[in-house]
Formats: structure tokens, C-alpha cells, sequence
């Protein structure tokens, strides 16, 4: 019932019942007016922030303080002159190798495990299923210490591969879960093809299988990369000058140059930009990846 | 399983020799079809399950970060301070209401956004792209524009907007910490729960709610009597997945409040992470996860049942 959970399904059935549609039809213009209304003010309203976070960056500080909100200005593109040059790109350069190599491993590891679960499932494939899942309920901060101590030690401080590994690890659960929801729809007709062929193993998986879960893997390597590109608790904690990432460029940013709003919204619009931009090209996998598959 | 079943009709003369091979090749086999698996599975026990247990071996020592070998075996004295520790409670209790709040009304604005959007109106695509896009801000940024722009006492757009209604410059931050960090949270997760409820509404088989339409019932009794028992799974998966989230929540507390004024506003991730970092006191914070872990087994026990029975009902369906 939930497999077909998916958009193209909305679209109404035109061949049913023709005599009655006129009834429901005009009930449901006159709804759809009432629904577009309010539709676009909730819209607006949850889209504002991020609007005036885009305004205020193009504003001058004169703009950005007042008391009465100036909608009428003249752009300024000072702000973001003065965020890039105040050393923005090694944090950006940080949190995008630490983002794709994570995504990489994630999709290198997840992958055949997501095959062993699905398509051909091992014993006790519940119970690795469920141990995966549930290392995403223990709280991170339990975590931290000794994950610091042992960064220390390893001499392993403010170092990127750290995030990496790290990060590897906080998507891996969510890939798997995602990766074994697209394995699970290959059709079965597709597979014993292949096996009566006599198509070894890996040819099956390289021309059968894997054009069929790519959109999958994409799918998956987007939401990895969203979570990795937003990551702040390991990075705060793990990291200082060498390694830090833009969550913290922001954080840094802010306490050395006081509060100064337009600067600092220019500063959390570079930031954000990249992954709202990924997530809209996404939004239809998006609910797949965040109910770990459970959702098509 | 059934894949791989060998075929039954073999020929009465092989099937000894066959016998005599099947064992060791049953146990390679095995190994071919579990060797997929063993990477992922062992990193994931190797950085997630090791930091646990070495955080349980903290917990029963005295260390202060900064002092290099003050080390030494306390038992469960850490416990102990643990429980007497008011701010412990405090932090707990905060946490408890952050989560509860801010899951519960996320869920309600969902279900409320869902149904509007499940209805077809002019542009209804955008408006679920601009729906989606808090979810998607860098919590880090989405906490630094509300503390600042949104919420700022004097430059703020909220105090301009309550400004006729007599609330001109309340400072929302100072005065209502947890509340004004939870503001920030329901307006990222309330799309996460749309997004979710908005995937079961349109499961909804289409052809029953017809049915009911042109059977004369009216739009609230299908909704109570169709729509919600169908929504109740979806429902149910959104609280638990954004309870996993949301009770870790470390990003707005530590950008907006710092867990202030005093501890008001603080959680269990921001005050574990206050005695370790700022604190240093390894063995103390180590007894605190170590309760905070046993407290999330409990909860994620039982939603671990629920989720599997969500997802065992999706693979039965498919």
C-alpha cells in the first residue's frame, strides 16, 4: 500500500465514473482556491526566514539595523566581498572533501551491504538491519570523550580524515536502510533472467542490477552529503584551525567580528546555499532517505 | 533464502558425493553471501559501538582533561554525583520538555500543512519547495537568523510584526531561552513531519474517499473516520524518527542560548558536552552519557518495535 505511496499516483483517474464527476469536481476547484491560499501564506510564512536572511545579506549594516525593516534598498554586494576574503575558502575546502569522500565510503560500504540484505538476504538479516538502525538512537554526546581521548592520542586532532571517518559512520545506517529500499525493487523476473543465463555473479550486479538502483544511489549520496555538509557537534569538538569546517567558519566568524547582521547573514547564505539547492533538486528522494526507506 | 535453493530433482547416483562436498561449500557459501555485509557491519561496531563501551570505563574514574595522569578508579561514585546533581535534572527535564514540544507541534503544523498541500492548487510544487527549505538550512545558520534578524529585541522582524500588539521589544532570547530555541526547531522540523504525512496522504487510495463523498459523508467525518487511522502509521514514524533527532539536538542550543541564561535552556547533549569541554571532567560527563544511553535504550526499545512494524507492513504491502 505504501509502495505506490508516490506523486504521479495523485494525478486523478479521468477514465472512472464520468457521470459523477461533476459533483466532486466543482466541490473541489472551489477547495483547491481555499487550499492555494492558504497553501501560499504557510508557504511564505516557514520560507521567510531564509528570504530575509537572502535580503539582509545584500543589505549595508545602515539597512540591516533599523527598527523598521527597510524593504527598498540598494543591494550592496560588500558583504559577501568581506565574507569571502576573510578566509571562507579552507573551511569551504574542508567541509567539501570531508562531505564527498565521506559520501563516497558511505555508498563503497553501504552498497554490498544493502545487496546482502535484500536480494540475497543472509541469516539474521533482521537483526543487522536493526543493529544499524540503532546506532542512530544513541546520543553522539556519549560518544564524544572518548572519541576526542582517542583523536588525541592517535594524534588524529584537527584532522579532516577524522570527520571523514566519522561522518562515514553517522550516514552509513541511513544508506543502507536507503540502498536496501531500492534493492527490494528490482524486479525478481530481472534476476532469475540473469541466473538462467548463467551470468556470473558480478556481471549480474554490473548489467542488471545496478542501472536499475542507480537513481538510488544518487538518491542516497545527496542525503549523505546534506547531513555531512551540515555537521557541526564532531566538527566544533574535533577540530580547531587545520580541519574545521564552514559550520564553524560561521561560529568563528561571528564572535571575532561581533554581531553584524548583514555580514553575517551573507556569511549563513553561502553556507546554506549549497545544500538548499541540493535538496530541491532531491525533494522527492528526500522523504525516502529521512524515513530510513520505509517511505517510497 | 528461497533464492539460491538447490534444485530438488536431483538424480538419485549424485546426491551421496553431493552430500559428502555439501558442507564445507554450504559454509563457503555463507561466507560468500555474508562477505558483502562485513565491511560496513564492522566499521559501524568499530566507531559507534567501541566509543560506548570505553565511555562505561570512563564513568568509573576520576580524570580531569587537564591534568595528564590524574586517572584513578572511583567505582560508581560519578553515579552517584550524577543522581545528586540538580542541574542533571534540570537538564534532563529540559530536554524532555524540547523534545516533547517540539516533536508534538512540528507534528500538528505537519499534518496541517500536509492536508493543504495534498489538495491540487496553482503552484502547489513551489510551495512544497519553499516548505521543505527549513528542514534543509544548515541548523547553525537556521539558529544565527533566528537569534539574530528573527528575534533580535530591537532589530528583529518579529517584534516589528508584534510591534501593534503591544510587544514591542521583548527580548526573546533572554526571556523565553527554551521557548525561543524551540521556535527555531519546530520551523525546521515541521517540514520533515509534512514531508512525511504528506507520503501517506497521498497513498490514501483514492477511490474509497470517493466512495464516501458521494455516499453524503461529510469532508470532517471521512477525514476522523478514513484519513487519520490511515495516517496513524506515518504518524508514528515521524514522532519517532524526529524524537531521534531532536532529543540530540546540540546546534541551536549551543548558537543561540549557550544553554543560558544559567542552565535554563540547556539540554543533556549541551551540559555533557559543558563538563567535558569547558569542565574537563571526563569521568563525570562519561557516568552522564552512560545514564543518558541506558535512559535512550529504554525509550528506543520500544520505538524500535513500532518501526518495525511500520516497516514489515511497507514490505508486505510491496
Amino acid at each position: 500500500m505504501m509502495a505506490s505511496a508516490d506523486l504521479t499516483t495523485a494525478a486523478p483517474d479521468v477514465t472512472s465514473a464520468p457521470p459523477r464527476k461533476v459533483v466532486p469536481r466543482r466541490r473541489k476547484n472551489r477547495n483547491s482556491l481555499t487550499a492555494g491560499v492558504l497553501g501560499w501564506i504557510v508557504g511564505i510564512v516557514f520560507f521567510f526566514p531564509v528570504l530575509w536572511m537572502v535580503l539582509t545579506s545584500f543589505k549595508t549594516e545602515a539597512d540591516a539595523y533599523t527598527s523598521t525593516p527597510h524593504l527598498v534598498f540598494s543591494p550592496t554586494l560588500s558583504q559577501y566581498r568581506t565574507v569571502f576574503s576573510s578566509g571562507l575558502w579552507p573551511y569551504a575546502a574542508n567541509s567539501a572533501f570531508a562531505t564527498l569522500v565521506s559520501t563516497i565510503l558511505v555508498l563503497a560500504l553501504a552498497t554490498p551491504c544493502a545487496f546482502a540484505l535484500s536480494l540475497r538476504p543472509v541469516r539474521k538479516t533482521r537483526d543487522v538491519l536493526f543493529f544499524f538502525i540503532s546506532t542512530k538512537m544513541l546520543p553522539v554526546v556519549a560518544a564524544i570523550i572518548p572519541i576526542y581521548i582517542a583523536s588525541r592520542d592517535l594524534h588524529m586532532l584537527d584532522n579532516i580524515f577524522t570527520l571523514v571517518i566519522l561522518y562515514t559512520a553517522m550516514n552509513l545506517p541511513i544508506a543502507v536502510w536507503m540502498m536496501r529500499s531500492f534493492f527490494l525493487e528490482v524486479p525478481g523476473e530481472l534476476l532469475e533472467a540473469a541466473e538462467m543465463d548463467g551470468a556470473p555473479l558480478r556481471r549480474t550486479v554490473v548489467e542488471v542490477i545496478l542501472p536499475v538502483v542507480a537513481p538510488g544511489l544518487a538518491a542516497t549520496a545527496l542525503i549523505c552529503c546534506i547531513f555531512a555538509w551540515n555537521e557541526f557537534f564532531f566538527a566544533v569538538n574535533l577540530t580547531a584551525t587545520q580541519a574545521a569546517t564552514v559550520p564553524v567558519f560561521l561560529v568563528g566568524f561571528i564572535s571575532s567580528e561581533g554581531l553584524y547582521f548583514a555580514q553575517l547573514a551573507a556569511a549563513a547564505t553561502v553556507a546554506t546555499l549549497p545544500v538548499i539547492l541540493a535538496g530541491w533538486v532531491a525533494q522527492r528522494q528526500l522523504v525516502r532517505g529521512l524515513s530510513f526507506g520505509a517511505i517510497k | 533464502m528461497t533464492a539460491i535453493a538447490p534444485p530438488p530433482a536431483a538424480p538419485a547416483p549424485f546426491t551421496a558425493t553431493r552430500h559428502a562436498r555439501a558442507r564445507p561449500d554450504r559454509r563457503r557459501q555463507g561466507w560468500v553471501r555474508r562477505a558483502p555485509l562485513l565491511p560496513a557491519l564492522v566499521f559501524t561496531i568499530i566507531v559507534t559501538q567501541l566509543p560506548f563501551l570505553l565511555t562505561l570505563w570512563y564513568s568509573l574514574q576520576s580524570w580531569s582533561l587537564v591534568r595528564p595522569g590524574s586517572e584513578h578508579f572511583v567505582g560508581l561514585t560519578n553515579y552517584a554525583d550524577v543522581f545528586r546533581d540538580s542541574q542533571f535534572r534540570t537538564t534532563a527535564l529540559n530536554t524532555v520538555l524540547m523534545t516533547v514540544g517540539t516533536v508534538l507541534i512540528a507534528m500538528v503544523l505537519g499534518v496541517a500543512l500536509a492536508l493543504v498541500l495534498d489538495r491540487k492548487f496553482l503552484g502547489r510544487g513551489i510551495v512544497r519547495t519553499l516548505l521543505i527549505t527549513p528542514f534543509l538550512v544548515m541548523p547553525v545558520a537556521g539558529a544565527l537568523i533566528w537569534k539574530t534578524v528573527m528575534l533580535d529585541p530591537t532589530y528583529g522582524i518579529i517584534n516589528f510584526l508584534l510591534r501593534p500588539f503591544g510587544i514591542g521589544h521583548f527580548d526573546w532570547v533572554s526571556k523565553l531561552p527554551l521557548g525561543s530555541v524551540m521556535i527555531e526547531m519546530i520551523w525546521q522540523w515541521t517540514p520533515f513531519m509534512m514531508l512525511l504525512v504528506l507520503a501517506g496522504l497521498q497513498s490514501q487510495p483514492k477511490d474509497i474517499l470517493e466512495a464516501a463523498s458521494t455516499d453524503g459523508a461529510r469532508p470532517l467525518d471521512i477525514f476522523r473516520e478514513l484519513t487519520l487511522p490511515h495516517l496513524r502509521r506515518y504518524i508514528e514514524l515521524g514522532i519517532v524518527l524526529g524524537a531521534i533527532y531532536v532529543v540530540n539536538e546540540f546546534d541551536a542550543v549551543y548558537m543561540m542560548t549557550q544553554g543560558g541564561p544559567g542552565i535554563s535552556s540547556a539540554n543533556l547533549p549541551f551540559y555533557i558536552y559543558q563538563r567535558a569541554f569547558l569542565g574537563f571532567q571526563v569521568g563525570q560527563a562519561a557516568a552522564m552519557g552512560v545514564v543518558v544511553v541506558v535512559a535512550t535504550i529504554i525509550v528506543a526499545t520500544f520505538a524500535l518495535r513500532l518501526i518495525f512494524k511500520t516497516f514489515s507492513g511497507t514490505e508486505q504491502a510491496a
